[in-house]
């Protein structure tokens, strides 16, 4: 495969027309596809703007000028979302990382964990991520602990950490069951204990395989974030929203949705990538 | 000579279905007991059970005189003492061919990073391996494959090799790079149980053959006696189908 020979070659006289045909017919192709592009978009714009209602529209929904008004409180906002994206993330990592692992081992001693991870992730995964924010976000203040935040944004943090973790921890754990029994066979036979063999073996083939399902929740988890501003949290969407009712005018809405997107189609292009890539690796396995 | 490995009227069961019914066996030091028989026969059951894998239902199995089906005993130091080669060859396809041979040493003997490391170079050296220390797994042959699980399991030093039709997952070119690997081991002194379809190779490594069938030996003895001149008709049969089949 690696091997390449070095011997004098060029092409014969019936592969170069075959290649002058190719790219004749690529380049009528590219010609198509850019005038139907035209036509079909086209069309489509002037519908849009010749319709009765386009100047209201364009009036409510993309005002360049006032948009660029709110554009510095609504980034404000959305650092808001990055920040708890971030630290959100390395919570929901660790903890996830720890429920899927008690719910996989079969240690004795772990038994009562291991019912009590599963009632967990049920609980948690089964729930709605707003009723979560309400209960932690207004509930856990409620009760006038000493030493726990009244600070809304930990306290939405906790909520969507709570929630992502039961939902991460089911994707970490479909990837360790994806491992092939023989695999632990064969490194138990060595001697590894059952913890090594998960450790060296299990986990690191396991975390491989997932990656791509779980960057599609961490573009979930961005956009949920937004969820907390119903605490009161200033984030991007909240700060969308103070502007829009004083105003009555939605263009903060879009500026806000303008930027998340900027940041999840991206990442969601990324993880299609890897996807591709991990179903490449997959089938050049081969056996095992 | 005193027995590596002994069994005494092992029984295993899955569900109704009787795999191991009764069955006695001895391994002295330094031999070599090839189990032949049709698939579904128990031969790797046999082995399952030696490396437990698998629980026995009944019986005794003695490594060194020491009883391993006990079941205070502590079951990764007895597989420590075993090596065992799957016939998928089970390497770890996250790890280059030299961490697959190290992972073990390094893990479970406590050597130091370097010591393993000559070690796996010696081993993957001698059988002509070397420049594929750096390679993953799926960059190989399936017969290199094998050799390297082969390899990984002698790295950890075995009392006892356990091989269960490794070569079944191959083709004939393959097949010869892989057996001539097990040869050397006979030649060293290694005591091993293997499981194998390839009888011309049986005749040549073993020193006892036993014939395997619903569970049971039905016939033991010399690869001559059991291959060439089997005295049960139920072997005779089997033996006169691997012949049609062309693999004598």
């Amino acid at each position: 495969m690696s091997e390449k020979k070095t011997s004098a070659w060029s092409p014969s006289s019936r592969e170069l027309d075959r290649r002058a045909l190719r790219r004749k017919l690529s380049r009528k192709q590219s010609l198509i596809a850019a005038v139907s592009s035209v036509l079909v978009l086209g069309t489509l714009t002037i519908i849009l703007i010749t319709s009765p209602g386009w100047e209201v529209v364009k009036a409510t929904f993309f005002d360049i000028q006032y948009g660029k008004e709110v554009f510095p409180t609504v980034v404000k906002g959305l650092w808001i979302n990055l920040q708890l994206t971030f630290f959100g993330g390395i919570a929901i990592g660790v903890i996830a990382m720890g429920l899927a692992l008690l719910r996989t081992t079969k240690s004795p001693a772990l038994t009562p964990f291991r019912f009590l991870a599963t009632a967990y992730v049920d609980i948690f995964r089964g729930a709605p991520l707003i009723l979560i924010i309400l209960l932690v976000g207004f509930g856990v203040p409620a009760l006038r602990l000493q030493g726990i935040s009244s600070n809304v944004i930990v306290l939405g943090t906790i909520a969507v950490v709570l929630t992502y973790s039961a939902y991460v921890a089911e994707v970490i754990r479909s990837g360790i069951l994806s491992i092939h029994p023989s695999q632990r066979a064969a490194a138990r036979s060595l001697g590894l204990t059952s913890g090594q063999t998960m450790r060296f073996v299990v986990l690191p083939q396991a975390l491989r395989r997932v990656v791509p399902p779980l960057l599609n929740d961490f573009v979930s988890l961005l956009k949920d974030t937004g969820l907390v501003s119903i605490l009161g949290v200033t984030d991007a969407v909240r700060a969308a929203q103070i502007n829009a009712s004083r105003t009555f005018n939605y263009t903060p809405y879009v500026v806000a949705a303008i930027l998340f997107l900027l940041i999840t189609i991206p990442m969601t292009r990324y993880t299609d990538r890897a996807i591709r890539q991990r179903t490449q690796a997959q089938n050049s396995e081969g056996a095992i | 000579m005193a027995n590596v490995l002994e069994l005494q009227s092992v029984r295993k069961a899955f569900g109704s279905e009787v795999v191991l019914n009764n069955l006695s066996l001895q391994v002295p030091e330094h031999t070599a007991t090839v189990l032949i028989g049709a698939s579904g026969s128990g031969k790797s059951t046999l082995l399952r059970c030696i490396n437990l894998l698998e629980t026995i239902d009944d019986g005794q199995i003695f490594l060194d005189g020491l009883e391993i089906t006990d079941p205070a005993i502590k079951v990764d130091d007895v597989r420590r003492r075993l090596g065992m080669v799957f016939q998928s060859f089970n390497l770890f396809p996250h790890k280059t061919v030299l961490e697959n041979i190290t992972l073990a040493p390094i893990k479970v003997q406590n050597k130091s990073v370097e010591e393993a490391r000559d070690l796996a170079i010696k081993l993957l050296s001698r059988f002509d391996l070397a420049d594929k220390a750096d390679e993953y797994p799926d960059r190989l042959s399936g017969g290199q494959q094998q050799r390297v699980a082969i390899i990984r399991s002698l790295a950890v030093n075995p009392r006892l090799l356990l091989l269960d039709e490794i070569t079944s997952a191959l083709d004939p070119v393959l097949v010869n790079e892989v057996l001539s690997i097990v040869r050397d081991l006979k030649h060293d002194g290694m005591t091993m149980v293997l499981a194998t379809h390839e009888m011309g190779f049986a005749t040549q490594v073993a020193d006892e053959v036993c014939f395997l069938e619903s569970g049971n030996i039905l016939e033991r003895g010399s690869a001559e006696q059991v291959l060439k001149n089997p005295s049960n008709p139920k072997t005779q049969e089997f033996l006169k189908r691997v012949h049609q089949a062309g693999r004598l």
